[in-house]
């Protein structure tokens, strides 16, 4: 019994251990290889070699890339925080108040997150050419707020909806008016809810890539996924793996800081949302 | 935004007893909460849609973008007999491209999705068990999600490289390969490359899922379970399944769509690669660089038709209620 024991122990520390290890390992890697230059760059090293931050300085000291990593902080906090604006009145319609046709339109908001972007982007690419937003910034945060704004509605939704009955008729029995009720009484409740939401979004927002691609045309104006994905070395032949996996860490490291720090509150968030980040 | 202050400028101290009134105020407003909110997706979203659809119709191209023809279905299927008698069929339903990626994205899709779904659940199951640092393992397996796809696409372009990869390295080092691979430039492999790209980097959300769904199952039952003696198998079979079935579902759906519109992955982990070409990057393919913008919207749209289909047949058979819980 406690041979079986123990070996089921052991199985089970073995499947934790896997689990771990192929989770982390990838990211691991590429730290390691972003400390490495010249040479020790093309031998396969499973333990760093030193800290050599060469490429960091390159890819730091390129006219294009901070400039990148500005633009997708821009447009990613823009985007969210106009999506946070019209989704937190909306959402507040759409939970609290009853009317007709409200499951129809919840429905729909829901389908707007999960169609293809895809099929809208040669009509975006109409509107952003006719708009004069081409290779602007905010090309990407009107495109964008297609899948953050229902997004954002609808999760805040789900949380609202929870707040209790008694809060709001209270506030009514004092004469409050809806736009009162949201801003002074559900809006320091929602706090926690819009932190969450409002993380989700900017991760979207910050990995978005096909509108990104299509809607920027000069170097400077590029996200940070846009930029990595055309990162170019030297010649066209050589692809420059130092610098592609310093900037990746660069851009990387905030968002797993982010994510560790409200990991719980992560968790709850894609359980209401049900949507992929 | 003038529009929004304009109920408190009504807000007076009301009796319940007035209730209806009240009620029909509400709803006054609930309609200008909702009306900034709607109009912009009607404008980045129901429009430009409409205007893709119609494109498909035309022979509009990238350059000229308000000279486009209407051309009836040309862009999808059409039928003209040559003056020596043959008949030629044209469109993207008679293009072996298109075909092409639609096989590759469905098979994609239902490869990625199925392995996701099955580790997943796994990964759910140990992590539902109560061990020393289970937050810590919780923490890493956050970590594969909160990459950005783009970057973990070259993290596993440099891991699969043929050259100088770890992968070939780990490989030939375990002897299950005789030589170097070069994953994603071959055909028969670049699909397989991309699979595993995809399961690495989404696998951590399905588990979350899962666990979720997992976490409310009661306890007791297990415990009950236990003491009939039931085998765990059976257990996991007849009680826990059925019982996170319901969130199951909801994120084998959202992963579905999410895999049927694939582009950013495929585009960067295997370029050009006609084994992997998946449906949105042919279509964006023909929309932009080959200056084919009505050919490529109606391939747009035949994804989206596709996708509209897919979630109309997996509601009215699975009748999954996509909330979770019904509206209040």
């Amino acid at each position: 019994m406690t041979a079986l024991d123990m070996t089921k122990k052991a199985g089970f520390a073995l499947a934790v251990a896997t689990i771990v290890t192929v989770s982390v390992f990838p990211f691991y890697y590429a730290v390691i290889t972003s400390f490495e230059t010249g040479t020790a760059l093309f031998e396969v090293n499973y333990l760093p070699q030193g800290f050599d931050f060469g490429n960091y300085l390159a890819v730091l000291g390129q006219q294009a890339f901070p400039r990148n990593v500005l633009n997708s902080v821009f447009i990613a906090t823009a985007t969210v925080g106009a999506s946070l604006l019209l989704a937190v009145t909306a959402a507040y319609a759409l939970s609290r108040v009853r009317f007709r046709g409200r499951g129809l339109l919840l429905m729909t908001i829901l389908a707007v997150s999960m169609f293809p972007q895809i099929a809208v982007l040669s009509g975006l690419f109409e509107m952003v050419r006719f708009l004069g937003l081409f290779n602007t910034p905010w090309a990407m945060i009107l495109s964008y707020t297609i899948f953050t704004l229902p997004f954002t509605v609808w999760v805040l939704t789900t949380f609202m909806r929870d707040l209790p009955v008694e809060i709001e008729e209270a506030a009514i029995v004092d004469g409050a008016s809806p736009w009162v009720v949201i801003t002074q009484v559900f809006l320091p409740l929602l706090w926690p809810a819009l932190v969450t939401t409002g993380l989700l979004a900017f991760i979207g927002a910050w990995n978005e890539f096909l509108f990104a691609l299509t809607f920027t045309a000069s170097e400077t104006t590029r996200t940070v996924p846009v930029a990595i994905a055309l990162l170019s070395g030297a010649s066209q032949f050589e692809t420059p793996w130092g610098t592609i996996m310093a900037a990746s860490v660069i851009v990387t490291v905030p968002l797993i800081v982010l994510v560790l720090i409200f990991q719980r509150k992560i968790v709850a968030g894609l359980t209401a949302g049900g949507v992929k980040g | 935004m003038t529009d929004m202050t304009a109920p408190l400028t009504q807000a007076r101290p009301r009796a319940l007893r007035q209730e209806p009134d009240l009620e029909a105020r509400r709803r006054r407003a609930a309609f200008w909460f909702l009306a900034p909110m709607l109009a912009m997706l009607v404008c980045v979203a129901a429009w430009p849609l409409a205007r893709s659809i119609y494109f498909s119709f035309t022979d509009t191209t990238l350059t000229s973008l308000y000279d486009g023809r209407w051309v009836g279905f040309d862009n999808y299927l059409s039928y003209r007999q040559l003056s020596s008698g043959r008949a030629v069929w044209r469109g993207t339903l008679a293009d072996p491209a298109w075909w092409n990626a639609v096989w590759n994205t469905v098979r994609f899709a239902a490869i990625s999705v199925s392995l996701e779904t099955v580790l997943g659940l796994m990964v759910a199951l140990v992590l539902n068990v109560r061990f020393p640092m289970r937050g810590l393992v919780r923490a890493a397996i956050l970590i594969p999600w909160a990459i950005p796809t783009i970057v973990s696409a070259k993290m596993w372009g440099w891991m699969l490289n043929d050259q100088f990869g770890i992968l070939n390295d780990m490989m030939l080092r375990a002897g299950l390969i005789s030589e170097k691979i070069a994953w994603t430039a071959n055909a028969e492999t670049a699909m397989a490359a991309v699979i595993l790209v995809d399961v690495w980097k989404t696998t951590p959300f399905m588990a979350l899922l899962c666990l979720a769904g997992l976490q409310m199952v009661p306890r007791d039952i297990y415990e009950a379970a236990k003491v009939d003696g039931v085998h765990p198998v059976k257990v996991f079979f007849r009680v826990t399944l059925p019982l996170v079935r319901p969130a199951l579902m909801v994120a084998v759906i959202f992963r579905m769509l999410d895999a049927l519109r694939m582009f950013d992955l495929v585009y960067v982990l295997t370029p050009n690669s006609s084994a992997t070409k998946t449906m949105s990057i042919l279509s964006r393919e023909n929309l932009i660089e080959f200056d084919k913008f009505a050919y490529g919207s109606a391939q747009s749209t035949l994804l989206f038709a596709l996708i509209a289909v897919f979630v109309s047949l997996y509601i009215w058979l699975g009748k999954v209620d996509l909330g979770g819980r019904k509206p209040a």
